[in-house]
This record gives C-alpha cells, structure tokens and sequence, in this order.
C-alpha cells in the first residue's frame, strides 16, 4: 500500500511530475487547444472532471478484476468506461450549457483519445492508491494539465502578435516553447522530498 | 480527411496479391507525404516519451506498427458488420485487444525494454493515429488497402521515433544504440535525455523539414 498523503500526491501530479511537461501525457490537446486562453480554461474543466470520474471507475473495476482474477482486462475495461464516462460529460455539458457544449464542440470526444485520462487510471492501479489518494491523483493531474494549457495559451496569444520567421509558425514554435516551460518545471523537482 | 477510399470503389473482390499501384500509393504517402508525427503531428506523446535511446524508439515504432496493422485489418473485415453509432466504441475495443496482446509480448520478448517503455505500451491503445486510421480509412476500405495503409503510417511512425531517438542519445549520452560514438572526453548533452530536450528535438526535425518545403517551394 502507498503510504504518501494526498497534498504530497497532488502536488507531485500538478507541480513535480506535471503530465503535460514532465510525463509527455496529453500532448495533443496540448498543442490543439492551446491557442485561445478561454478554450483552454474550458477544455482543461472537462479534463479534471473526466479524470476525477473515470478515476473512480478505474477504482471499482480494479476491485472488480481483482476479485475474479482477470488483470488482462484492465486496459479494455478501463478504456470502455472513459468512453463512456466522456459520453456522460458531453450530453451533461449539451443539456446544461449548450454555448459551452458548441464550444467545446469537438475537443470532448478527444479526450477519449487523451492518454493522459487512461493514465491516470493505470498509474493509481500500479501504484496502489486508496480511494482518497486516487482521487487527488486525479485532481493533481488534471489541475496541472489545466495550468500546462493556460501558461501555454498564455504565450500563444501573445507570440501571435510577435513577428517570427516563416519557418517557425505553428507547431515547431509551440513545441519550442513548451521545452523550454518543461526546463522550467524542473525547478520544481526539489519539492518533493 | 483522406478521400483516397473514393479512388478504389468497388474493391472489395479477391485481395490483390502482393501490393498493387493503388496499394503502393496509400503506402507511401503515410510514409512521407502524410507522416504521422512530422506532418499530420498526431500521437506524439510516446514519441517524446520513450525516445530518450534509439533501442527504445524503434521498440515503441514497432509496437505501435503491430497494433495499427492488425487493428485496421480487423477493422477492414468488420466494417460493414458494425453499426455506425457504436462504431467508435468498437474500433477502441478491437485496438485494446491488440495493445493487450502487445503487451505481454513485449513483456516476453525483453523484460529490460517492457521496463523503459513503461506505462506507454499500455497507452498505444490512446494514440491518436490508430484510432484515426481506423475511422478515416480501414472502415471505408478494404482489407488489401487498409493493411497497406497502416503499414505506411506505422512505418513513417517508427522512422519518426527512430529519427528523434538517434538524435537524443547520440548527444545526451555519447552512443547509438548502445554503441560509443565519441571519444571519452566527450561531455554529453544532459538536456537531450530530460523531458526538454525531446520537445527541442522534435521542434527542430519540423523546422528542418519546413526549411526544405519552404525552399522547394521557393525554387519551383
């Protein structure tokens, strides 16, 4: 059982281990995304909240397997129920708030294909989470997925204003960047010890 | 995205033998002219991730070549079995069943390369590419086409992860493939084997390739 308490494990999802910057997880939303500050205020929302709920699920399911003995079905059990779990955000999002549900528009289904929800749900079973660290492992992760996309957009919206050559527009500027925001998260590596 | 499935209509006959010149077209361009990771810059977190050494790159390259030709010949079988509400749900199923399989080959095959790659095998089944070549080509085409397909994108993905595995270890750690390149009193690049460096990397293959299509395109 792992013992650390749940501040430590958000901390070390959101600051220490950022998914985006440190782990490469959720790249393509990354650099999709980022372009807009309140897209990606917006995208980064659903994210924490389809990590928290598939997050829970994958807890079950481990459960689950455990018990009939099955652990070759995680990865098709974990991924059938973030789908599903996405599925439930878009028609909740679409009944409630259609202007956020336009949008979002096609970012949601995306994040079916973001490996960095399925990784939460793989990384809690490898590291044998309780519930209570599970969930802020997934806070932790989405929160700092949130903040990766908001610095990022951030500098886009900005960079959009500034003269670069024609070789650098798009994506080769944006990776550029974010390896120099990954330099700079490594200055948090000293807190967690 | 891809309208090549509307060149080959009424395909769906006896498989040609070998790959013919339809076959050969679709190859290629996933090979180069769409590049999974250079052009269409899709499922590009395992290339950053795992490419810090050329052994591990071209290992994730293959895996994911396995995954994406086997799911995308089931998928070419199943097509029209499938309904199209559920079809997404369907594609993801099949792929998980081979990344499932993937997995524990790996785990067979090399214990020291199941450990580097880590948590990224399991996530091949969210790479971008096989999903997408699932749903934009194998699920509108037939099996011959679709396995040529797939084999050109994996193909260009793995030579992708090869191209920034070879850059990333021969500065950040003085070898290639395990071998000395250097002489000793070469002072390796750290930064090429921190997560950095792999975005620096990547960012400098796209300029280089922008480079050349800008001056192609400045010499025509």
């Amino acid at each position: 059982m792992n013992t650390a308490t749940p501040l430590q494990i958000f901390i070390d999802a959101a600051l220490i281990n950022n998914f985006v910057l440190a782990m490469f997880l959720g790249i393509c939303p990354f650099l999709g995304v980022s372009s807009r500050t309140d897209t990606a205020v917006r995208m980064g929302a659903a994210v924490i909240f389809v990590m928290l709920v598939s997050s829970l699920c994958a807890f079950g399911i481990h459960k689950a397997l455990l018990a009939i003995d099955a652990p070759y079905l995680h990865l098709i059990s974990y991924i059938v129920v973030i789908a599903s779990a996405v599925q439930l955000v878009e028609m909740f999002i679409k009944k409630f708030s259609p202007a956020l549900f336009r949008a979002l528009g096609i970012f949601l289904p995306l994040i079916t294909t973001n490996c960095a929800v399925l990784a939460v749900a793989l990384f809690q079973t490898s590291r044998e989470y309780n519930m209570v660290q599970a969930l802020s492992f997934a806070f932790g992760a989405g929160a700092g997925f949130t903040l990766a996309l908001l610095i990022m957009s951030g500098i886009r919206e900005r960079l959009d204003l500034a003269d670069t050559p024609s070789i650098v527009k798009g994506a080769a500027l944006t990776l550029m960047i974010a390896g120099v925001l990954s330099l700079g998260f490594m200055g948090f590596a000293g807190m967690g010890r | 995205m891809s309208e090549i499935h509307c060149g080959a209509p009424g395909h769906a006959g006896p498989e040609p033998a070998g790959p013919d010149a339809a076959g050969m077209d679709v190859f290629l361009k996933g090979l180069w002219k769409e590049n999974p990771v250079f052009v269409v810059l899709l499922g590009l977190c395992p290339v950053l991730a795992v490419t810090n050494s050329v052994i591990n790159g071209i290992a994730m390259g293959l895996a994911s070549t396995f995954v994406l030709i086997m799911s995308s010949m089931i998928v070419s079988l199943v097509r029209r079995l499938i309904p199209n509400e559920i079809r997404i749900a369907a594609f993801i199923l099949i792929i998980a069943t081979f990344v499932t399989v993937v997995d524990y080959l790996i785990q067979a095959i090399s214990l020291d390369i199941y450990r580097a790659l880590g948590a990224f095998i399991a996530l091949i089944v969210v790479n971008c590419n096989i999903l997408g070549r699932a749903e934009a080509f194998a699920s509108k085409n037939p099996v011959g086409l679709s396995v040529a397909d797939a084999a050109g994108v994996g193909l260009g993905f793995t030579i992708a992860c090869f191209a920034l595995g070879a850059v990333r270890e021969v500065l950040g750690n003085g070898t290639f493939a395990g071998l000395r390149v250097f002489g000793p009193e070469f002072e390796p690049w750290t930064i090429m084997a921190l997560p950095g460096g792999a975005f620096f990397v990547l960012a400098s293959w796209l300029l280089l390739f922008n480079w050349m299509r800008e001056r192609k395109a400045a010499s025509v």
